[in-house]
C-alpha cells in the first residue's frame, strides 16, 4: 500500500522533534503516511500556509489555534489543536551588562524565578530613579507562550510588562544579534536560543519556563477544523505517529541520537552538542560554567504532554483578555476552549497503548505556577 | 489615477523590490517608500507611517509586523492584514507569489485591489525571471560538465571529439542515466585520480 503524502510546516525550534522522528524513524510510515516537512521563518507563515492549504497541519505557538479561533489579528479560520507537542522548553536570558547588573542586585545563578524577579524588580526601579531609558525585553510573537509567560513573570515580581519594561517581537534568527548589538537587554525565546547565546558569550539564562510554571503548555500540532472534519483517517493517524514520536524523544537514551537528527539543515541546524542541552535539560546558564539540571526543562509526553487540554486553551484566552489582546466575553472563552480537542486525541489513541491521564478538570492545578507553590 | 497613498515595501531582495516600486509608481502611486534594512522595523514603520505595507513571505520580520496589530503604545495606529472572509481567494495568490500584505484598518477593499494586483503579478513575473535564470546557469553547467568528461574521454581513450560523444551517449543509454549524470561521474572519478 502506498503511503498518503502529507505537509506539514514547522518552525526550527527543539520542539519540532516529533514531526521530525515521526518521518525519520517510521512512526508516520507505521500509519500510512509520509510526511514532507517544510521549515518556516515565521510564525505568520505558518498559520497563513495553513489557512491556504499548503499546509495539512504545522507545529503550531498553543496560542496560535486560539487567537485564529477568536479573528485576533487575522480573519476568523477555524483552527483546532487535536494534539500538544510537549511542555515547556522556554527560557529568559539577559545580556551580560544586565546580568552584571542582576547580580549586584542579588540574583545568581540557577535561583528561584521569584529570586530573580526581585533581582530585576530593584534594577528596573533603580534604572527608573536615575532617569534611564526602561529595559527592553524581546519574545518572538504577541501570541505565544512566550509573552505570556514573561509577562507572567514580571507581573508576579512586581513588574508591569507594560509600563516598566519595553516588549518587543524579534524574530528568534535575529535574537542573539540583538542581544550582542544592545538593541535589547533580554529575551524569552525556545531552544537553542538561549543556548546560542550563552556558547557565544553573549547572555546568561536567568530562569526557565519550566520554573516559572512547571508543566506549563508550548506548541500544538494546528489545523484547518474543516480538514480534520473531512480527514478522520490522517487526523487520527498523524496524531498516533505524533504521539509515538513525542515518546521516543523523551527516552533518555535516544537524546543523543535525537540531537543528531535535529542538528541536520534541514531542521534545526546548529550543533548537536548545543541542541542536546535543551533536550536532555541540562543547560549552561552562563558563557564558561557547568552544566546545570533543569528538571522537566522540556518534556515531548511526559505527564500528559501531549493531551489538548481545555483548561490551558482558556488560560491562554485569559491571558489574551488580560493583556487587552481580545475583549472578555462568554462566547469568546467558549471558542477558545473549543479549539483545543482532548475529544480528537483520545479517538485518535483509543485502542492504542497509549495512557489516557485524566489530570483535572477546568481549572488549572496553581501549584505549577511559581508564585503560587508552597515550597 | 493618482492615488495618494503610501506604500511601504520591506524587502531585503533590492532586485525585486525595485521592480515592485517601479510597476507602482508607473501606476501613479507616487509615494512608495522602500525598507531593505531590518534593524528596528517597527521604529521604522512609525515613523514612515504606511498605508500599505508589503513584505517578502521569506522575511521572518514578519512576526515584528504581527505585532503592530495588537494595542501597542508605541504605535499610533493598528494596521491588520488586509483580507476578509470573502478574499480567501486574494491571500492565495499573494502567499502563492511569496508576498504578504498589510494595510492600515479601515482603508476600502476597492483602492487596495489593483495594488496588491500589481504586487501579486510582479512578484510572480520575478519568480519566473529566476526560475528562467536559474535554468539557463544550471544548463550551461550541465554543458560545460559534458565538455569536461568527453575531454577526458578523448585523452584516456585518445577518441576523437565525436567518438568521446557517442560513448557517452551511448553508455547513459545502456545505464538508463542522464547524460549529464555519467558526465558528473566521469569528471569526478578523473578527479580523485589527480594526484593530491
Amino acid at each position: 500500500m502506498s503511503l498518503q503524502r502529507l505537509t506539514l510546516g514547522f518552525v526550527p525550534l527543539l520542539d519540532c522533534a516529533p514531526l521530525v522522528v515521526a518521518q525519520e524513524r517510521g512512526f508516520a510510515a507505521a500509519e500510512g503516511l509520509d510526511l514532507e516537512l517544510i521549515r518556516e521563518n515565521s510564525w505568520a507563515n505558518i498559520r497563513d500556509r495553513v489557512i491556504v492549504g499548503h499546509f495539512q497541519a504545522a507545529h503550531m505557538l498553543g496560542p496560535m489555534p486560539i487567537a485564529s479561533a477568536l479573528g485576533i489579528g487575522h480573519l476568523t479560520v477555524p483552527m483546532i489543536a487535536p494534539m500538544a507537542l510537549g511542555s515547556a522548553g522556554n527560557a529568559i536570558t539577559v545580556s551580560m551588562v544586565l546580568w552584571s547588573d542582576l547580580e549586584a542586585a542579588g540574583a545568581h545563578l540557577g535561583a528561584s524565578p521569584a529570586h530573580q524577579g526581585a533581582a530585576l524588580k530593584h534594577v528596573v526601579d533603580e534604572r527608573r530613579r536615575r532617569g534611564l531609558d526602561p529595559l527592553t525585553l524581546a519574545m518572538v510573537y504577541p501570541f505565544s507562550c512566550h509573552n505570556y509567560e514573561l509577562r507572567y513573570w514580571l507581573c508576579a515580581c512586581g513588574i508591569d510588562p507594560d509600563l516598566d519594561v519595553l516588549l518587543v517581537v524579534i524574530p528568534p534568527p535575529f535574537m542573539v544579534d540583538a542581544l550582542r548589538a544592545g538593541q535589547i537587554d533580554g529575551f524569552c525565546a525556545g531552544e537553542p536560543w538561549n543556548s546560542l547565546a550563552v556558547e557565544r558569550s553573549v547572555g546568561c539564562i536567568v530562569t526557565s519556563t519550566a520554573e516559572i510554571w512547571n508543566r506549563s503548555p508550548e506548541k500544538v500540532l494546528g489545523m484547518r477544523a474543516d480538514w480534520a472534519e473531512s480527514h478522520t483517517r490522517e487526523t487520527r493517524g498523524l496524531v498516533r505517529a505524533l504521539c509515538a514520536a513525542a515518546h521516543w524523544c523523551d527516552r533518555p537514551e535516544r537524546h543523543a541520537e535525537l540531537a543528531q537528527l535535529l542538528s541536520r539543515p534541514q531542521y534545526v541546524g546548529e550543533s548537536a552538542e548545543i541542541l542536546l542541552r535543551g533536550i536532555a535539560g541540562r543547560m549552561l546558564l552562563a558563557p564558561g560554567t557547568e552544566p546545570k539540571p533543569v528538571p522537566d526543562f522540556l518534556t515531548y509526553a511526559a505527564h500528559a504532554a501531549n493531551d489538548p487540554q481545555p483548561r490551558h486553551a482558556l488560560w491562554f484566552y485569559e491571558q489574551m483578555v488580560r493583556w487587552g489582546q481580545v475583549p472578555a466575553s462568554p462566547a469568546a472563552a467558549a471558542a477558545a476552549r473549543s479549539a483545543y480537542r482532548p475529544d480528537l486525541y483520545r479517538t485518535s489513541l483509543a485502542g492504542t497503548a497509549f495512557q489516557i491521564i485524566d489530570n483535572g478538570g477546568e481549572r488549572d492545578d496553581p501549584s505549577g505556577f511559581f508564585d503560587t507553590r508552597s515550597s | 489615477m493618482p492615488d495618494l497613498l503610501r506604500i511601504l515595501i520591506v524587502d531585503q531582495n533590492a532586485e525585486r523590490a525595485a521592480i515592485l516600486e517601479d510597476g507602482l509608481r508607473d501606476a501613479g502611486y507616487k509615494d512608495v517608500v522602500v525598507v531593505r534594512e531590518v534593524h528596528n522595523l517597527l521604529r521604522r514603520i512609525v515613523d514612515i507611517n504606511p498605508d500599505v505595507i508589503f513584505i517578502d513571505l521569506e522575511d521572518p520580520n514578519r512576526d515584528v509586523l504581527e505585532q503592530m496589530f495588537q494595542v501597542s503604545r508605541s504605535v499610533p495606529r493598528p494596521v491588520a492584514m488586509f483580507v476578509d472572509q470573502s478574499d480567501t481567494a486574494t491571500i492565495e495568490r499573494a502567499i502563492d507569489a511569496g508576498v504578504a500584505a498589510y494595510i492600515v484598518d479601515g482603508l476600502r477593499k476597492e483602492r487596495i485591489k489593483p495594488i496588491l494586483d500589481m504586487t501579486i503579478s510582479r512578484f510572480n513575473a520575478y519568480q519566473k525571471l529566476r526560475n528562467e535564470l536559474a535554468e539557463a546557469r544550471r544548463a550551461l553547467e550541465e554543458r560545460k560538465l559534458i565538455e569536461r568528461a568527453k575531454g577526458i574521454l578523448m585523452s584516456e581513450r585518445r577518441l576523437s571529439e565525436a567518438q568521446a560523444y557517442e560513448l557517452l551517449r551511448k553508455s547513459a543509454m545502456n545505464d538508463n542515466r542522464r547524460l549529464v549524470e555519467l558526465a558528473s561521474a566521469i569528471v569526478v572519478a578523473a578527479t580523485d585520480k589527480e594526484p593530491k
